[in-house]
């Protein structure tokens, strides 16, 4: 088909991202909260689901949700209910989960997305509800049997599911990177997507442009990467247009995405959807959440990325690129946010961190909350190179790796034990220029008929014998000045 | 040797007239000698009487706990560890518990020694202890009759002496009834004084554990033993109960009209009603006569809701995890569906099957939204029954003892069984069965139901001394 009739069609995307909490033990029981311990080593009798046995929540997860909600504008609805809902799988040992139905802890909302260029756009949140996750079924691991690891079983989760305000698959892509991003700042969840501790379904649909009505949707499953989910809505996109196209129509139904080839399949159709019988959990009271507590919870909250990227633009005057850069990852805006703490020149601190600083954390394989240098000193190194003391690349690849574990030493100390502060003193300089020029005078005359490349070539002798304390402003100013006397 | 109270038996250790050891061997004999009746499905007899020595010797240390001396029996459907636990179901045979429930911790640290567990209907459903897959259990007093249920075990047990207390469950009626039924007491503390966890849950929101004992006064040591917030039962009341108020004037009381006034109540207890009301009009109570026109809405509402919540709970007995599994079964469907089906007894299955209609998708707000709603009203309407009164009289139930297979082809003649005493469940009330009297011609006894305010416990406990006193 041609690709003017696929443009005729808008895409309608909504997400739903289930979110495993890091708290220290799972939702509703003392049971430790980790991944990757051998298999049913975290399973009490509760988690076991054996008779008898009762839920309680663990208020770590409500106060979870509640920064989630105040990160994004969700209202938080107290008090917070809880539902069951019923249906039998192996890996499912109550038979129910314990999750939210009609009144979901957080709703409303939006989070907001940014294209390279800045351009802005609001996705509109429907709800957030607290359940629990279930085992983990694992088919491929014996010949006969499917074998059950109730580990997960439990784990808390946190499911967002966004209004369909997406209509295109870079917007989906935009979006669960940003609740990805938003997550992780609050640490509350890993947002590891291989892992499973987060994973996302998508709601999918077509419709021509200017239509009043959505389609008819296809909800998406088993996406393990967010550029899965892409190719997944791409796919689908396609599908969708080119069976309504042939005259059919779409069928509401559950598809599964198949990675090796970027297609989707039926999972089941509406007809066999199940009735969850959803109903309120009579083993757990409402809890009731205080404005006091939610302002305590305010109070404990880390600088969010949307205001950190906010500052960085207007009032640092940073470019999109830098300050996108420094917020997508919390430690290092965390880091650069200590380093301006110390030095107001903040593209300088900027530079300086996403150059030399992350070279060489590269370099020695290290993560940047393992970083060997201290705020102080990387403000001093600023301060060294703004005073015109020693030059940038001097300061990157002599002063920088001496601090490393000192952090007691500042960069003025590195560069005085090396010698390497520049020499202000233009006489000595002008001194080894004339000296320099007298030692070529065939690459004096090159100069003066017109090859302007030789002061590159006098640039580097000088630096070279003044053992780099040239200032190569002052030196090259001083080379072109001789030169042209 | 007969103990009537934990008093009698903690006074005669005391003047070391006998020892725990006699207790508990008195008590073993006692139900060896009478195995027929079926009240047991386990017997812990050598445990018992090691737990005796042990506990003999705190005793003679001055260092024994509350409850030394009671010799104490449990439902079957309230865990302890390392031990048996099965709901008197086959999908739960040969299932031992990895913990212990909240009440068993507590009445053993104070002394208690459990000599056993007891049968009951299946999954404590049911009002004649008949749906038990271990068989039915009979009453002492007329072994052709039915001990009432479905806490039926614990009721023969203490009444056949079998042990001095119980611990039963009370959904609906469950251990009030049973009560009635062999001429003891028994009680249901309000809703949220006793942790749940441990119990096998039948319907959460009506479910709890008390008492059954031969005299109100050990009822009421028993609560205070198990009673109490616990961490692992958000549903458990955040305070212990208050203690009674020291009141000088007598409580008002109010009675069902209905109660004695209908002809579905057997014409004696009705009669007998009568005379103990006009025996504490004597006393100087003020006793008064309600209307409560909403009997007919209870136990529909009570059945809806019951059912609702059993048929999730007994989501988790389904052939994976522990329990029975059907060993023809091939494939995950077909394990659930036939561990399930050869698991379960007719009685539970038929409540899950109408628990599962009552939530289902089109009928959710027809049957449970209604449920729910009659019971936000009789709530509504039982507080203000008690804005006026301390208390609530009623028959405990209908009718004696009846005999075995009477009622069980009949559902509803059944579930009409608990019509006096659901309400408790329903609104959460603290409720006890006191024996009353005994049938003319068969001699089979039966109870009056005091109901009092929520939290109230202790206020009930004082005025059902004060009628056990009246009524001997």
């Amino acid at each position: 088909m041609e690709q003017a009739v696929y443009d005729q069609y808008e895409l309608v995307v909504g997400l739903e991202v289930h979110m495993q909490l890091k708290t220290a033990s799972k939702a509703y029981a003392s049971d430790a909260n980790l991944f990757g311990a051998l298999p049913n080593t975290l399973v009490s009798p509760i988690t076991l689901g054996h008779p008898g046995t009762l839920p309680k929540v663990n208020t770590q997860s409500v106060d979870f949700a509640i920064k989630l909600a105040l990160a994004s504008d969700m209202k938080i609805n107290t008090p917070v209910f809880f539902a069951r809902k019923n249906y039998f799988y192996a890996d499912l040992p109550k038979g129910y989960q314990i999750t939210q139905d009609k009144t979901p802890i957080c709703t409303g909302g939006e989070i907001v997305i940014r294209e390279d260029d800045g351009t802005e756009k609001r996705i509109g949140i429907t709800r957030a509800h607290l359940e629990e996750d279930a085992g983990k079924s694992m088919h491929d691991q014996d010949p006969f049997d499917t074998l059950v690891d109730l580990n997960r079983a439990g784990v808390p989760l946190i499911e967002v599911v966004s209004e369909p305000d997406m209509r295109t698959s870079r917007e989906a892509y935009l979006y669960l990177t940003e609740v990805r991003k938003l997550v992780r700042y609050l640490d509350i969840c890993d947002g590891n997507m291989e892992e499973g501790s987060l994973r996302c379904d998508a709601n999918i649909s077509v419709r021509k442009k200017g239509a009043p009505e959505f389609g008819t949707r296809c909800e998406v499953k088993n996406m393990n990467s967010i550029r899965n989910v892409q190719r997944a809505i791409e796919h689908e996109m396609t599908r969708q247009i080119d069976i309504i196209e042939a005259g059919g129509v779409i069928n509401q139904e559950t598809r599964s995405f198949n990675a090796a080839d970027g297609t989707t399949s039926l999972l089941r159709s509406k007809e066999d959807a199940q009735d969850y019988r959803y109903f309120p959990e009579p083993d757990l009271p409402p809890i009731v959440i205080t404005e006091d507590h939610i302002q305590r919870i305010h109070s404990t909250m880390p600088p969010l990325p949307k205001e950190l990227l906010h500052k960085y633009l207007k009032e640092f005057n940073l470019s999109e690129y830098d300050a996108n850069v420094l917020t997508s990852e919390k430690e290092t805006a965390l880091y650069y946010e200590r380093i301006i703490s110390k030095t107001t020149n903040y593209k300088a601190a900027c530079n300086w961190l996403m150059g030399p600083v992350k070279g060489y954390l590269k370099e020695q394989a290290l993560e940047i909350e393992q970083s060997p240098f201290t705020p102080e000193q990387l403000a001093s190194i600023i301060n060294l190179v703004d005073a015109g003391k020693v030059s940038s690349s001097t300061a990157a690849e002599k002063i920088l790796p001496a601090l490393a574990n000192h952090s007691s030493k500042m960069a003025e100390d590195v560069a005085a034990e090396l010698n390497l502060i520049q020499d202000a003193d233009d006489d000595s300089i002008k001194q080894i220029a004339e000296e320099i020029l007298a030692a070529w005078p065939d690459k004096v005359a090159a100069y003066k008929a017109g090859n302007k490349g030789m002061l590159g070539l006098f640039m580097g002798e000088l630096m070279k014998k003044s053992g780099g304390k040239a200032n190569p402003k002052t030196a090259s100013g001083l080379i072109q000045q001789l030169l042209d006397q | 040797m007969v103990f009537h109270s934990l008093k009698e038996v903690q006074s005669e250790l005391s003047s070391k007239s006998i020892t725990l050891n006699n207790v508990v061997s008195q008590y073993l004999q006692n139900i060896e000698a009478r195995m027929n009746l079926n009240a047991f499905l386990e017997v812990w007899g050598d445990e018992a009487l090691a737990q005796a020595e042990l506990i003999q010797q705190k005793i003679d240390n001055g260092t024994a706990g509350k409850l030394a001396g009671m010799v104490i029996a449990i439902k079957d459907n309230i865990c302890y560890k390392n031990h048996k636990v099965s709901a008197s179901s086959k999908i739960l045979e040969g299932f031992e518990s990895l913990y212990s429930a909240t009440v068993v911790e507590r009445i053993l640290a104070e002394d208690a020694i459990i000599i056993g567990r007891l049968n009951c209907d299946e999954f404590a459903m049911g009002s004649s202890n008949e749906t038990s897959y271990y068989g039915p259990v009979k009453n002492p007093l007329n072994e052709n009759c039915v001990p009432g249920g479905s806490s039926g075990g614990a009721s023969a047990a203490v009444a056949a002496d079998f042990c001095l207390a119980a611990l039963g469950s009370d959904t609906g009626g469950s251990i009030r009834q049973p009560a009635s039924f062999t001429g003891i007491v028994g009680m249901k503390p309000t809703y949220g004084a006793v942790s749940r966890y441990g119990l096998i849950a039948y319907a959460s929101s009506f479910d709890q554990i008390g008492p059954m004992t031969k005299c109100v006064e050990d009822a009421e040591v028993l609560l205070q033993v198990i009673g109490g917030p616990d961490a692992y039962d958000s549903t458990t009341l955040l305070e212990k109960l208050p203690s009674a108020k020291n009141n000088s004037d007598k409580p008002k009381i109010a009675y069902l009209k209905e109660a004695v006034e209908s002809p579905a109540v057997h014409p004696e207890i009705r009669a007998r009603l009568n005379e103990i009301l006009e025996k504490l009009k004597s006393e100087g109570y003020v006793v008064e006569p309600i209307s409560f026109p909403y009997l007919d809405y209870m136990v529909p509402a009570y059945y809806v809701l019951t059912t609702a919540e059993a048929s999730s709970n007994l989501a988790r007995f389904d052939g994976i995890n522990y329990g029975y599994r059907s060993k023809e079964a091939k494939g995950i469907d077909e394990t659930y569906r036939k561990s399930r089906t050869e698991g379960f007894g007719r009685e539970v299955k038929r409540r899950i099957l109408l628990g599962s209609f009552v939530l289902s998708s089109g009928y959710i707000d027809a049957y449970y939204g209604t449920g729910q709603r009659v019971r936000r009203v009789l709530q509504e309407k039982t507080k203000a029954i008690f804005e006026q009164y301390a208390f609530l009289l009623s028959p405990t139930c209908t009718d004696v003892a009846f005999e075995f297979g009477a009622k069980s082809k009949d559902p509803i003649a059944m579930y009409m069984q608990d019509i006096f005493t659901v309400h408790a469940n329903l609104t959460g009330n603290p409720a006890i069965s006191i024996p009353c009297g005994k049938e003319s011609t068969t001699g089979l006894p039966f109870g009056i139901q005091v109901t009092a305010r929520h939290k109230e416990d202790n206020d009930l406990f004082v005025f059902s001394k004060a009628l056990e006193a009246l009524l001997s």
